[in-house]
């Protein structure tokens, strides 16, 4: 009896021993992809942010040295409380280590909260909103893609410069659309211009003329669209049928996705202006990958921005991971490595992550070609400007972030 | 706040426009709850569908605009018989809510088929090029199109009540909604009677889905966005009732208007918070016949 009992024991030491063993090697990783699988992000994100996740992890040739890599994907239908409850249910049951795109600003914020709780890894590519690095900083988060600020200061800028002075709002009503206002108002004060008015619309409106009737009579020089997706593709379409260049009056597509222009088409589209930080045909190695990419893809897309920053933050995620020799399953620390290591990608080139979890890179103004420049399927953009990596984002002695205050 | 009245009165012409759609898809609807007791969730989708139609016939077969006004309501409706045929023909006589839930099903179906080749952002629709362009009204710029569509839908609302309403047709079809083994009796064809009116009823949701391709994206949820809306103006309108989804249709297009002048933040929530007053004061809707 006695025996019994002390072999139990001895066995349960030893299995102990041996989980805390694993557990210090452990090389499994679990990704979620969370985004608008079904409304009017889903396809700058959606379904081809889980290709790029999944392309992310066979690239980063992990796979091949042992790490064992699971990606799967959620929905968030653009509530933050769906968004939210998704979030705690992959970190609390099925153990999810880092979530990766979210877009829609709302969602994005209600998720830092979770991932910052939970102690995860956020690298977020599809939302827009530079709260994530300021005000609502987390020790847990990657905004990688693009952010307000940074729309604000190349397309607002420019904008601005090339005279539209007078400034009318079309802004989608919420936090995004409000972040994004903001951001652009302080650029359009700061170089001169004003802002004569506004309209807050809900978010995935079909008929936008009633606004675009009220922008029309408030004479603004510039018609600022801050707004997204279905959003900006509908007010440029109708904006077109009720004349509204012909009046004289400028459209700032503040944030324009390559799903959207192709949404338009080129015959509405041509002549815009905005600004992306990625574009399949940028050089060589964004050819290449978006090559494989449209491949896997059912309607045979290029990556969109959102899409290719779920690819390019997770290869250096995972590079944080090599490096840490194991997932430690500590969101902190983990963050803390990436934002150690330099980047390298081939969609964004080098650079680096700041201490309020920004990553820097450049930004590109382009303009949409004239169908008669359009030479292939998805070849759609002029590269019109270049905005440098540290000229791009909010320059860090400006961010409000607390992680700065040490 | 000033009110400008020139401001006031574009604002009303574009809740119009908007009105039009409205009109027709609920005129369907009310089709065809009034003659078959079928509440169709599934009118959404063929409205999307017509609209795909329409790209389709323009992409593939280049043909253009003014076809696809008739040869897209017409496939759409097709369909929609293929559909009443094999499968709400089998629940005709159980409750509402079968029929329901079989459109509701269905819809979900259409439209992830679609979503899945088409992905969510929508296709591009060109206006006709007879009807580019605009006419200045002094108090707005009016684009043709957006004109046309508001004559267009009233014609075909019009039509269709006079049809229902006022022909032998009609009237034999009003009466196998009353009566069908009675009518039946006289050596109607009511089944057939019953499958066209179907058809009748999603080919005016095609007819809508072809309208509103040049103005929206041509997109797989346009439908899933817009039923619900409608479904709003047919409960305020009365369940059935022929004129009254015609009238209510084009009155909360203008209400509608008028909220995005006044409060834009509530444009997408006025019709409801008006359903909800309606169904407190007269639960048949403002025109409908008693439960």
């Amino acid at each position: 009896m006695r025996n019994t009992i002390s072999t139990a024991l001895l066995g349960t030491a030893l299995s102990l021993a041996m989980a805390g063993i694993a557990m210090a090697q452990d090389k499994t990783v679990k990704i979620g992809s969370l985004s608008d699988q079904s409304g009017l992000y889903a396809d700058l994100g959606g379904p081809g942010s889980t290709l790029a996740a999944q392309m992310a992890a066979e690239d980063s040739g992990l796979m091949a040295k042992g790490w064992k890599i699971d990606i799967i994907s959620g929905d968030h239908q653009n509530k933050p409380d769906i968004g939210s409850n998704i979030a705690r249910q992959w970190f609390d049951v099925d153990k999810v280590d880092t979530i990766v795109d979210v877009p829609n600003s709302g969602v994005a914020l209600a998720v830092n909260n979770v991932v910052k709780e939970k102690n995860g890894v956020y690298i977020n590519s599809g939302a827009a909103t530079s709260d994530l690095t300021n005000a609502q900083c987390s020790p847990n988060t990657v905004h990688w893609t693009y952010d307000t600020y940074m729309l604000a200061h190349s397309t607002g800028q420019a904008m601005v410069k090339a005279g539209g002075d007078s400034w009318f709002f079309l802004t989608a009503d919420y936090a995004f659309g409000a972040a994004l206002e903001r951001d652009t108002t302080e650029v359009i004060k700061a170089n001169g211009g004003k802002v004569v008015g506004g309209v807050k619309h809900p978010l995935n409106t079909a008929d936008f003329s009633s606004f675009l009737l009220q922008a029309q009579s408030s004479k603004a020089k510039v018609i600022g669209l801050a707004n997204a997706g279905g959003d900006t593709t509908n007010s440029i379409k109708q904006a077109a049928e009720f004349g509204i260049a012909k009046g004289g009056q400028k459209l700032a597509a503040l944030l324009l996705f390559i799903t959207d222009v192709k949404a338009i088409g080129l015959e509405t589209a041509q002549g815009l202006s905005f600004t992306e930080t990625f574009y399949w045909d940028l050089n060589d190695k964004t050819r290449e990958f978006s090559k494989k990419f449209a491949a896997r893809m059912k309607n045979g897309a290029p990556p969109s921005m959102v899409q290719a920053g779920v690819y390019a933050g997770l290869i250096h995620y995972f590079k944080a991971l090599e490096a840490l020799g194991s997932n430690p399953h500590d969101g902190a620390k983990v963050v803390a490595k990436m934002k150690e290591l330099p980047t390298d990608d081939p969609l964004f080139g080098q650079g680096k992550i700041e201490a309020n979890g920004r990553k820097i890179h450049p930004g590109y103004l382009f303009e949409v070609k004239k169908p008669s420049e359009s030479k292939a399927p998805w070849d759609f953009y002029k590269l019109a400007g270049t905005v440098p990596a540290d000229q791009a984002f909010t320059p860090i002695e400006k961010s409000t972030c607390a992680l700065l205050k040490k | 706040m000033s009110i400008n009245l020139q401001a006031l009165s574009a604002q009303l012409l574009v809740g119009l426009i908007n009105g039009s759609f409205y009109a027709l898809l609920s005129l369907g609807l009310a089709v065809i709850f009034g003659m078959l007791n079928i509440i169709n969730f599934a009118h959404g989708a063929v409205y999307m569908m017509g609209a795909f139609a329409a790209y389709f016939l323009l992409n593939i077969a280049g043909i253009g605009y003014w076809p696809a006004l008739i040869l897209a309501p017409l496939a759409v409706g097709l369909f929609g018989m293929v559909m009443e045929r094999t499968m709400l023909k089998w629940i005709a006589n159980l409750d509402h809510l079968y029929g329901l839930l079989l459109t509701f099903g269905l819809a979900l179906i259409i439209q992830g088929v679609f979503q899945n080749y088409f992905g969510s952002s929508g296709l591009p629709y060109a206006i006709p090029d007879a009807l580019k362009g605009g006419m200045n009204l002094g108090f707005m710029f009016l684009p043709i199109y957006r004109g046309w569509v508001v004559i267009f839908s009233l014609i075909v609302c019009i039509a269709t009540w006079f049809l229902i309403e006022r022909t032998r047709l009609g009237a034999y079809l009003r009466a196998a909604t009353e009566n069908p083994t009675l009518v039946r009796a006289f050596g109607i064809n009511v089944p057939l009677m019953i499958t066209l009116t179907y058809g009748l009823g999603v080919g005016l949701a095609a007819l809508a889905g072809v309208l509103s391709a040049p103005i929206n994206q041509v997109r797989p949820l346009m439908g899933a966005d817009l039923i619900i809306v409608v479904f709003a103006v047919v409960v305020i309108g009365g369940m059935g009732s022929i004129m009254g989804s015609i009238i209510t249709g084009f009155a909360l297009g203008i209400i509608e208007g008028l909220t995005k002048y006044f409060y834009p933040e509530a444009s997408n929530t006025v019709v409801f918070v008006l359903m909800v007053l309606v169904l407190l004061v007269k639960p048949s809707g403002l025109t409908g016949r008693a439960a």
